[in-house]
């Protein structure tokens, strides 16, 4: 069973969360799916289970010396990625028109290493992440093998949780297409509440079961009651109302779970939403 | 940093253009806060490349608003012509033409609109036709131009949206509110960029992600400096950018009153303490990107 955590907009508590979720839900596989901005990995020491590089992109080579600089190559490229025979590497998205018009047979696609996956045992279980090229692409195809890591290593009762990026893009996509349901983490601000509006309509796109939350609930109750009524509306189960708590941003410097500790108002409120949530998928 | 001297220098002519991105590694750190404010210090205007979650409008409320369709092309195959070579979709790299034995499927979604297909078409079957993926926006803000894109929800590509946006930006200092991380979306921002500013946390999550969008600017031999948001007194930051060389541009100290601010909508610098410290760092920005200011 696959959770993807999400949230539309950036830092509203993803991976505080699912963090936090995958510890309440014994033995669940963790996928860092935040290719862009992985989190997850830094609360965890482990031993690398396995390691392997990542193609999930092309990019065209032109062999110099049987270049004439003709630019025909430079004529079909929609991307403005080659001229005399240079290919800009950055903006190459490897369609391979150009090799198709050379008439010298002088361009070539190849493989370029986009990210390294690795699989982690850690003492709290297993985790499947990536460690991205700086400006690499192809990170749809990224997340989806990362998932499929993590299907390996989880048996047929274990949950896996997936810490998703932010946006509506590629990367959310592949992180929400076939998982069984996807928790949303919102915040009270009129930013927040747009960004909602428009993942809690992507995950309907999708026919994904949908639940969500408000994390820091207490600093704008009226934005609050907004994206209660919202939720409603468009019959998206609110399944927890997490309050402002300063412990959670000591959780993420001591680089510890933020329900390890007791006392803390946020863990209490993550606690009985587990609850709630295990209950409804299942689980 | 001697190496950036003069890289900006020199007056802004009327027809002239300075573009300066705004970008973060971590979601949530205050980009979009950050260059909206700074738009009203500094008079520059605003341009929200965050298509996917573009929030930018919320805080500037410009009106006059004019929206163009943003279009891209796909391919549209004859089925009289197609003799079902399957040439097409070999030599798609995306996997958006899938041949099976009666007909070559497109997944539309999928493609990248880069011709191949076409040109690999020995029988003149492909065209291509234009379809929706999302839209551009423009309006007025006072004095100040406020340009955003939009990518229309289901859509996975977001990358033409931003290069139709970022297109024939007006005369002047252009502010570009990037999308968080450090993939495509941002890379393709960065193309248009002449310096850049990196806003992040003081927190262990702020810290990792500020490493990686340092990395990527650097690549792109920009200037830059870095905004330290929801400042507390933990100096992490500072203390590594002294590491690194890389220049504060200014903190934005975390109140509660900020949180509250933001959460209703509304700018910062209506706060007196706040609109101090957006001075001080505009101050700090013509020292790394010395250009001529208004």
């Amino acid at each position: 069973m696959e959770l993807a955590v999400i949230s539309g907009k950036g830092g509203t508590g993803k991976t505080t969360i699912a963090l936090a979720l995958s510890e309440l839900a014994k033995g669940a596989v963790k996928a860092d799916c935040d290719v862009d901005a992985p989190n997850l990995y830094l609360f965890y020491g482990g031993k690398d289970l396995k390691q392997e590089s990542f193609s999930g992109e092309k990019e065209a080579v032109v062999a110099k010396e049987f270049c004439k600089e003709c630019g025909e190559c430079q004529k079909v490229c929609q991307f403005d990625a080659i001229k005399n025979g240079l290919v800009n590497a950055l903006q190459c998205e490897g369609c391979g028109a150009c090799t198709l018009v050379c008439p010298q047979k002088a361009i070539s696609l190849k493989d370029v290493k986009s990210a390294d996956v690795y699989i982690t045992e850690t003492a709290k279980g297993v985790i499947s992440r990536a460690q991205m090229e700086i400006g690499g692409e192809g990170s749809g195809k990224l997340i989806t093998l990362l998932r499929s890591n993590a299907r390996e290593y989880a048996g047929e009762d274990t949950l896996i949780i997936i810490d998703g990026s932010p946006g509506i893009g590629c990367p959310v996509i592949s992180s929400i297409t076939g998982c069984d349901a996807a928790l949303i983490v919102t915040e009270p601000t009129q930013s927040g509440l747009e960004d909602f509006k428009r993942v809690t309509e992507l995950c309907r796109h999708f026919g994904v079961l949908t639940f969500a939350c408000i994390n820091k609930y207490d600093i704008n109750e009226k934005k609050t009651k907004e994206i209660e009524k919202y939720c409603r509306d468009n019959e998206i189960c609110l399944i927890g109302k997490i309050p402002y708590d300063n412990v959670v941003m000591q959780s993420i410097n001591e680089l510890v779970p933020v329900i390890c500790y007791e006392e803390s108002k946020a863990n209490q409120a993550i606690r009985q939403m587990w609850d709630q949530l295990s209950a409804q998928i299942n689980f | 940093m001697q190496e950036w001297a003069g890289v900006l220098a020199g007056d802004l002519g009327e027809e002239d253009r300075l573009n300066i991105a705004v970008l973060s590694g971590k979601g949530g750190t205050g980009k979009t806060t950050i260059a909206t404010n700074l738009s009203v210090v500094t008079a520059a205007n605003y341009i929200d490349c965050d298509v996917e979650e573009p929030n930018g409008f919320i805080f500037l409320n410009p009106a006059q608003i004019i929206s163009q369709a943003v279009k891209v092309d796909y391919p549209v195959i004859d089925r009289k012509r197609c003799t079902l070579c399957g040439d097409c979709a070999k030599i798609c790299q995306f996997n958006a033409l899938v041949k099976t034995k009666k007909e070559v499927i497109l997944f539309e979604k999928l493609c990248h609109s880069c011709h191949a297909c076409r040109i690999a078409c020995k029988h003149e079957a492909i065209t291509f036709a234009k379809r929706t993926i999302g839209a551009i926006e423009e309006g007025q803000a006072g004095d100040l131009i406020c340009r955003r894109g939009i990518l229309q929800i289901g859509e996975p590509m977001a990358v033409p949206v931003i290069k139709a946006l970022l297109e024939n930006l007006p005369a002047g200092i252009n502010l570009l509110d990037c999308a968080a991380g450090t993939s495509c979306n941002v890379v393709s921002s960065l193309h248009y960029a002449d310096g850049a500013v990196l806003v992040t946390e003081p927190s262990a999550f702020g810290l990792h992600d500020l490493k990686m969008a340092v990395k990527l600017v650097r690549n792109f031999n920009l200037p830059f400096g870095v905004i330290v948001n929801k400042y507390n007194g933990d100096d992490r930051i500072q203390k590594f950018c002294q590491e690194e060389n890389i220049p504060v541009l200014g903190t934005i100290t975390y109140q509660r009153k900020a949180a509250e601010v933001y959460s209703a909508g509304k700018v910062l610098v209506e706060l007196s303490v706040y609109k101090k410290e957006f001075c001080k760092i505009a101050e700090g920005m013509r020292g790394v990107f010395p250009w001529n200011w208004q």
